[in-house]
């Protein structure tokens, strides 16, 4: 069996004809199975939806009980017959519960690796190498300039700068599900443990990452606190709102941003970031090609992101390699801030 | 070296003076000697290496990356230094012997003394040997290309700021100091005696004027006054002085102590005379001042070429004299300097420098109408270089810094057009949560009829009070959003007339307008007013054709 007639692009998303479900569909499908919580992966209106326990709980919060017809749950590791094939999810190191999802059909494997990385993040579990002959990749960070550097040496730079400015208070932009975790339990790694604050729409989910048991120490919402009481504090809150008039309650707010993006300087200022981190729950360029060598597939599907490089880096090196053409997944953070825009008052 | 690049990094994202004050002085505290001269040094322009040219870093990364995938990432990243900094493979030397990353006293030093053809293998084993914010750096710093929103007064004053001292003594004691400083870091730190300014042609900080008012002018009695024409240049100090050995030094210096004598090479031989004069910088032509917009071909130049020079001939209108041989003028009242200045100029005589005229006026009526037409008060053919009147009290000594009361400048009025906002951005800093970049347009026929061209940008001018109205204004009535630029609705019947004062206009090939707006400023809010009733781009350009016909 060709590897395209296991799974093929089509407008709803990755299809799997042999079977019968998408992955990760971007519109309401029958049967949907889903890599992960954000958003323009794991969307609602779906019949029946297959993912592991804390992807179904975050589409809970964010869509309601109703979000699908029926779900089922999976742990890692578990496998199970959809149709003519067999899948089996593989954590995939991107946010908490998120997964590669491996279909095999006869003796043909192929793996949807949804978002992943391969650093260390204390609030998910470890992205695994799983052997396969045809690896699906993610190239968010697909350019050899994207190299994100070890994420605790920039949490340093944010409390240098915390001591540094104690009368300012820093406002850190992070993607609501994932990096604002992250964020917080390097924080607490690197012995931050004053209180950090929370903008409104990063309650929830992050008491969910706890009653995950993922300790993050004290935290408080931001909301109702004096503008006096915020100088020498962390509030952490979705991109967008660090530049809109939610800001003007901070003493003359230090404004940062954790995102792979900050690599790039014209990117930061762009946005008008004052303290850049370079925290990225994607791969950096190291990240994705030494995860392809690592899987050992002979042929490579490179989607959302800078797919040329990636294509290209494959073909030197003597791997089968193409574009996929899958629209509607990108960036998180650009999605979340075309949203909170939306809600701008 | 890293502890630099983290101090350069963090500058070029911090939009507060205050703020990048902090960060230089912290940095000056916390590091060592000499590595923070040297920083000083760099962030002073006191450094500069001539062989490292960008194609030389072009050739150093070619070597060591796939050409495409090198194409696609300075594609995107748009900066040479950044993305060679950024694809700059680790190196391959595995193990602990790998060398400590070089400091930035080893840099300078080294590149000080390294032949051209040593130099790429030099600069390939610090990149080798240093993270990407310091293979960042060093890259900027080699090729002289920081840019990174620090002046040499900001620097200045951040090393004031580690021994409590005034900012102007250091301006006054550095052309006497060379990196990397240390009596100047003994002294700021109570370790030494102040470093004395052995050199023969010194700063001495300016003395500014205040903006006039009209209720001022009731307090003033006019025959205290000396009045001059404001010219449209530059303000500067020519520093004459012979050192020990007997040779006539000369240096031109910014209003801010920078010294800029390198960029204007034509007018040092015309400082023959062991003197300080307090002057503005022109460029005359046929004995002819030119605006601003001639002036400023020949500022911020590294390399002044001959046909520059001979383009562009640089000249200086004296105003006033601070000091001549060893004596110091500056506690004398102005009305003595000056007939010192008079005798000084007179025996300098050379063409390119020349005394500033005095207006002759006995009421501020008459200065009024003379400051409305310079050309028939004196000016003459100079008029359109007038930016207005200097009024300086005759008694005033030359003291340094904005002294209250005793020298005032009266601009001519701007001038004022209404135009159309059109589109506004977010500020920084404290204003990045405000709409406070707008541009602005004026109408003109276009091919599907009446539109509005943009004719500049302005993001001051408007008090805290109408910067809010703004922003509300632009949030709600936001018809498109490119990033963080918004496209404001501006239709004949609907939108926001922006009344925009502004200094000078110029032809511009770079606007789609064809003209460049001086210094423009918000001046009123026209919420009365339809933008169908804003100015016409017909308005611009007569007023152009005003300006280059006289």
């Amino acid at each position: 069996m060709r590897p395209q007639d296991i799974l093929m692009p089509v407008p709803a998303g990755l299809c799997c004809k042999p079977g019968g479900f998408h992955i990760d569909p971007v519109r309401p499908v029958e049967r949907a199975v889903i890599t992960h919580g954000h958003s323009d992966h794991a969307r609602p209106g779906h019949g029946a939806v297959l993912a592991t326990q804390e992807t179904l709980d975050m589409m809970r919060l964010r869509y309601g009980d109703n979000f699908a017809r029926t779900t089922q749950a999976i742990r890692y590791g578990e496998e199970m017959r959809l149709g003519d094939v067999r899948i089996k999810f593989h954590p995939a190191g991107h946010v908490l519960g998120s997964a590669q999802i491996a279909v095999s059909c006869k003796d043909t494997c192929i793996v949807a690796s949804g978002d992943y990385k391969d650093a260390e993040d204390p609030t998910c579990t470890p992205f695994e190498v799983v052997p396969c002959d045809v690896f699906i990749t993610e190239a968010t960070f697909g350019l050899p300039v994207f190299r994100h550097g070890d994420a605790a040496d920039e949490v340093k730079k944010l409390l240098a700068s915390v001591a540094l400015f104690p009368e300012r208070a820093h406002l850190v932009g992070a993607y609501s599900l994932g990096k604002a975790q992250r964020v917080i339990a390097l924080l607490r790694e690197a012995g931050h443990d004053a209180p950090i604050y929370l903008h409104g729409a990063m309650e929830k989910i992050t008491y969910y990452y706890e009653s995950r048991g993922i300790a993050l120490g004290e935290l408080r919402p931001v909301k109702g606190v004096k503008k006096a009481d915020l100088a020498g504090t962390i509030t952490l809150a979705p991109p967008s709102a660090t530049s809109d008039v939610w800001t003007r309650r901070f003493p003359d707010p230090v404004t940062a941003f954790a995102s792979g993006w900050m690599r790039v300087r014209g990117r930061a200022r762009q946005r008008g970031i004052e303290l850049p981190l370079v925290i990225s729950d994607h791969a950096d360029w190291d990240g994705l090609t030494a995860t392809i060598a690592a899987t050992g597939a002979g042929e490579v599907w490179v989607t959302h992101g800078q797919e040329d490089a990636l294509v290209h880096w494959c073909k030197s090196r003597g791997l089968a390699a193409r574009p996929l053409d899958l629209v509607g997944y990108g960036d998180e953070e650009e999605h979340e801030s075309a949203a909170a825009d939306e809600a701008e008052v | 070296m890293n502890r630099f690049a983290e101090l350069l990094d963090r500058l070029g994202y911090e939009p507060g003076r205050n703020n990048k004050l902090r960060l230089l002085t912290a940095y000056l505290r916390d590091t060592p000697d000499p590595d923070r001269g040297y920083a000083l040094a760099a962030l002073t322009g006191a450094l500069s290496f001539k062989h490292a040219k960008p194609g030389l870093i072009r050739d150093l990364i070619m070597d060591r990356t796939d050409p495409v995938l090198f194409g696609l990432s300075y594609d995107y990243v748009g900066d040479l230094s950044e993305t060679v900094a950024l694809m700059w493979p680790k190196a391959p030397l595995p193990g602990h012997n790998n060398p400590p990353p070089p400091t930035l006293s080893e840099v300078v030093t080294t590149l000080r003394t390294l032949g051209k053809t040593e130099l790429p293998k030099q600069l390939a084993r610090w990149l080798d040997e240093l993270d990407e914010t310091g293979r960042w750096a060093l890259l900027k710093l080699v090729t002289g290309a920081m840019r990174i929103g620090i002046s040499a007064r900001l620097a200045k004053t951040a090393v004031a700021a580690l021994g409590d001292k005034d900012p102007h003594d250091i301006e006054l004691i550095w052309p006497g100091l060379a990196p990397p400083y240390p009596d100047l870091f003994a002294w700021l730190e109570g370790r030494g005696d102040k470093p004395v300014n052995s050199d023969p042609a010194p700063f001495r900080p300016v003395m500014l004027a205040h903006a006039i008012e009209d209720t001022d002018f009731s307090n003033l009695d006019p025959a205290d006054f000396i009045a001059e024409w404001k010219w449209d240049g530059i303000r500067v100090q020519a520093v004459s002085g012979r050192d020990e050995r007997g040779q006539m030094q000369a240096r031109l210096y910014s209003r801010t102590g920078e010294d800029i004598t390198k960029s204007f090479p034509d007018l040092v031989p015309s400082l023959h005379l062991s003197g300080a004069i307090d002057g503005e910088l022109l460029v005359l032509r046929e004995g002819r001042v030119q605006t601003f917009n001639v002036l400023q071909q020949r500022l911020n130049r590294k390399v002044v070429s001959p046909k520059l020079i001979k383009e562009f001939p640089i000249h200086l209108r004296a105003y006033d004299l601070l000091g001549e041989d060893e004596n110091d003028l500056r506690e004398l009242p102005f009305a003595e300097r000056r007939a010192h200045l008079e005798k000084f100029i007179k025996k300098l005589d050379d063409p390119r420098i020349d005394l500033s005229p005095t207006v002759a006026f006995d009421s501020w009526d008459a200065l009024m109408a003379a400051r409305a037409d310079p050309a028939s008060a004196g000016a003459g053919e100079d008029a359109e270089a007038v930016e207005g009147v200097m009024l300086k009290r005759r008694e005033a000594p030359y003291l340094p810094g904005r002294p209250k009361g005793q020298w005032w400048k009266w601009k001519r009025d701007p001038h004022i057009i209404d135009a159309v906002l059109m589109y506004a951005q977010r500020g920084h800093g404290k204003r990045s949560s405000y709409y406070s970049d707008y541009t602005f347009g004026v109408w003109t026929s276009g091919e599907g009829g009446e539109q509005l061209v943009p004719v500049g940008k302005a993001y001051f001018g408007f008090t805290d009070e109408e910067l809010l109205q703004i922003d509300r204004f632009v949030r709600r009535n936001t018809t498109e959003k490119f990033g963080p630029v918004r496209h404001v609705v501006h239709e004949p019947e609907q939108g926001l007339v922006l009344e925009v004062a502004f200094e000078g206009l110029a032809r511009s090939s770079r606007h789609k307008s064809g003209v460049a707006m001086r210094f423009p400023r918000i001046s009123r809010l026209r919420w009365d007013k339809p933008p169908r009733e804003a100015d016409r781009l017909e308005t611009l350009e007569r007023m152009l054709k005003d300006v280059t016909a006289n």
